[in-house]
């Protein structure tokens, strides 16, 4: 097991470092001056050539890769253009809220996907089954801002159950649609994958035997089978995460939900670029570590893993 | 000799009394939804072809100027069946017309993946090594980012976003899932004899890659653009959204998604919701379609 994780880490290594570089040259490939950006409109030549000296813009483009790479070692992510806030320290704050929104929308997903799909293999051709394999169906196409802005139709400004937009202070009345509406794609799929594993596990032969011991069929489907079609769920979490960490994208921008992945469209629209590079770079290594504790607890789940990773 | 044996295969392809592609649009048609996601996806196709004849009304026609207040967010009723926007402009319409915009970015972007993904993919499930781990490591750290910032990043670096920049940027993400499939197709089919045989007769790397391979796993490859098709479209209308992707007043569906939601709380729903409803008709569709097509070419594969 240590070796395996040990391994892990270790292929995790370049990928982080080519995350790192891509982003630097992203960025300076940007035209436009940041110190004129910066400056803004009165700036004087004396002052951008201050401000470019300050952020060490006028060091060869190697020094400065090299400067960035040392700053990144230190968890120092650079300035924001706009504000003088450190760009690691605001994303800090909001770093959090998208770690409670996402979280809380895989539980609900993984909550809603289970049980749709037990309900519908054991019920199988069952009008709840042809139900919700539909809904199903419509949850996996349709576009989560879409989703977002339906059930604040409804569920907001049409019944009134919970408040609209924002995170307000901060109470889970304000969480529950955004993290409803991120975890519907992830819930239809996992219901999906759930129905049709179950099925397959409820045919086998050891199930056949579990209910000619006697077993009662509640049993058979929430023990005997349930725990052999754990591992395709598995999977299904671990490629959900990029899809997860994109949606946040997109529900914290309907909801004006404080999480990074708002912040960093705040910065697009203001072309601080800083805060862009730091948005991405957090937001890709939340992804890697996510996957590293999938890829680990693979391991985990299944033995047989840890020994044929080659 | 050369002549007999020509002749000796006609002579099968005869006997077997159908050929390849008629084998396959039989096995497609008796797949249901594989029918369904067809026949949506001919509508869509339809939609965006003859938009100019079949849609009511001008897309980017505000009728207040000429109707008054009363074509103003106007409810679905028969003249309009979608309602009408703030400007009154025909909902439907521009509906219609952005079936356009969307399978444009849809196949453009494809053919993007596709340029950038099927020789990556060769290139590394046939040779291997380090050109496979580089390759490899190239798809990981794309697989990385979160697939909107990428996008959203490299079309914010040009002040002008245009619909070429769009479907540039989201080609450049969208080649990892294409070069995932041609790489294991091609580990797959490297060792075996008609490449060895190939290789044996002195052919150069890109023919026996090119020529001898790549028509053996053009299905897959088929397969993986279809499905990724509604993935592009969903990330369009996304990016379109928030504001990143095609501007007003051009009739895209996550542009309007976006212009009408501020009218939701005023139960005004039309506007935002039948774009929707356009975006998850054409995923459906293509899902549908790439489904009933792994159902029909893929035989040896089970998922």
């Amino acid at each position: 097991m240590f070796t395996h994780i040990a391994r892990r880490l270790l292929y995790a290594i370049p990928v982080v470092w080519g995350v790192v570089t891509a982003v630097f040259i992203l960025m300076a490939v940007v035209p436009g001056d940041p110190a004129r950006l910066m400056a803004g409109q009165r700036g004087d030549p004396a002052t951008i050539a201050r401000i470019r000296h300050d952020l060490g813009l006028d060091l060869p483009i190697t020094q400065q890769y090299t400067k960035y790479i040392k700053e990144l070692l230190r968890g120092d992510l650079g300035m924001s253009y706009r504000n003088n806030e450190r760009v690691a320290s605001a994303i800090k704050t909001r770093f959090t809220a998208t770690m409670r929104l996402t979280l809380w929308a895989m539980l609900i997903s993984v909550a809603r996907g289970l049980t749709l799909g037990i309900i519908s293999a054991a019920k199988q051709y069952a009008i709840f089954d042809y139900a919700a394999m539909f809904i199903a169906i419509l949850g996996v196409s349709a576009p989560v801002f879409w989703v977002g802005l339906l059930l604040l139709l409804v569920f907001a400004y049409g019944l009134g159950w919970v408040p609209g937009v924002g995170a307000g202070d901060g109470s889970w009345r304000y969480l529950v649609l955004p993290a409803v509406t991120l975890g519907v794609r992830p819930a239809a799929l996992l219901a999906r994958l759930t129905r049709s594993c179950m099925l397959e596990v409820l045919n086998q032969d050891y199930t056949r035997t579990a209910r000619a011991k006697g077993v009662s069929e509640r049993m058979v489907v929430l023990k005997h089978a349930l725990k052999n079609a754990m591992i395709p769920v598995i999977t299904i979490i671990g490629t959900q995460i990029s899809d997860l960490l994109s949606g946040a994208v997109l529900t914290e921008s309907i909801f004006a939900w404080p999480g990074v992945g708002r912040l960093a469209v705040e910065a697009l629209v203001n072309r601080d670029f800083p805060m862009i590079r730091g948005a991405v770079i957090v937001l890709a290594l939340t992804f890697l570590v996510a996957n590293l504790i999938v890829d680990i607890s693979y391991g985990f789940f299944d033995p047989r893993i840890r020994y044929d990773t080659e | 000799m050369n002549t007999n044996i020509s002749v000796k295969v006609k002579n099968v392809k005869v006997e077997s009394g159908e050929g390849l592609l008629q084998e396959l649009w039989r096995r497609f048609r008796r797949n249901k939804l594989a029918m369904l996601g067809l026949i949506m996806t001919v509508t869509i196709i339809l939609a965006a072809v003859s938009a100019g004849v079949i849609a009511p009304y001008d897309p980017i026609k505000q009728l207040i100027w000429t109707e008054g207040a009363a074509a103003k967010l106007a409810s679905p009723s028969l003249t309009h069946p979608m309602g009408t926007d703030l400007y009154g402009r025909d909902i439907f319409s521009r509906v219609l017309y952005g079936a356009r915009i969307s399978l444009q970015i849809g196949i453009f972007a494809t053919l993007v993946a596709l340029l950038i993904g099927v020789p990556l993919g060769a290139l590394a499930g046939y040779k291997g090594g380090i050109c496979d781990d580089l390759i490899s490591w190239l798809v990981n750290v794309v697989f990385a980012f979160p697939f909107i910032l990428f996008v959203l990043a490299v079309v914010s670096i040009f002040q002008n976003p245009s619909l070429y920049l769009v479907f540039v940027a989201i080609g450049l993400i969208d080649w990892v899932f294409i070069c995932r499939v041609t790489r294991g197709q091609f580990i797959s089919l490297r060792s075996r004899e008609f490449v060895e045989a190939a290789h044996a007769l002195g052919l150069p790397t890109w023919r026996i890659i090119f020529r001898h391979i790549l028509p053996n796993v053009i299905a897959p490859i088929i397969i993986q653009a279809t499905l990724g098709m509604g993935g592009i479209i969903t990330l369009e209308a996304g990016l379109a959204y928030l504001g990143f992707g095609a501007q007003p007043p051009t009739p895209s569906w996550g542009l309007m998604i976006s212009e009408g939601q501020q009218y939701i709380a005023q139960g005004k729903w039309w506007w935002s919701f039948f774009p929707g409803v356009a975006i998850m008709y054409t995923v459906l569709a293509f899902n549908f379609l790439g489904d009933g097509l792994r159902d029909a070419l893929d035989v040896r594969q089970k998922r």
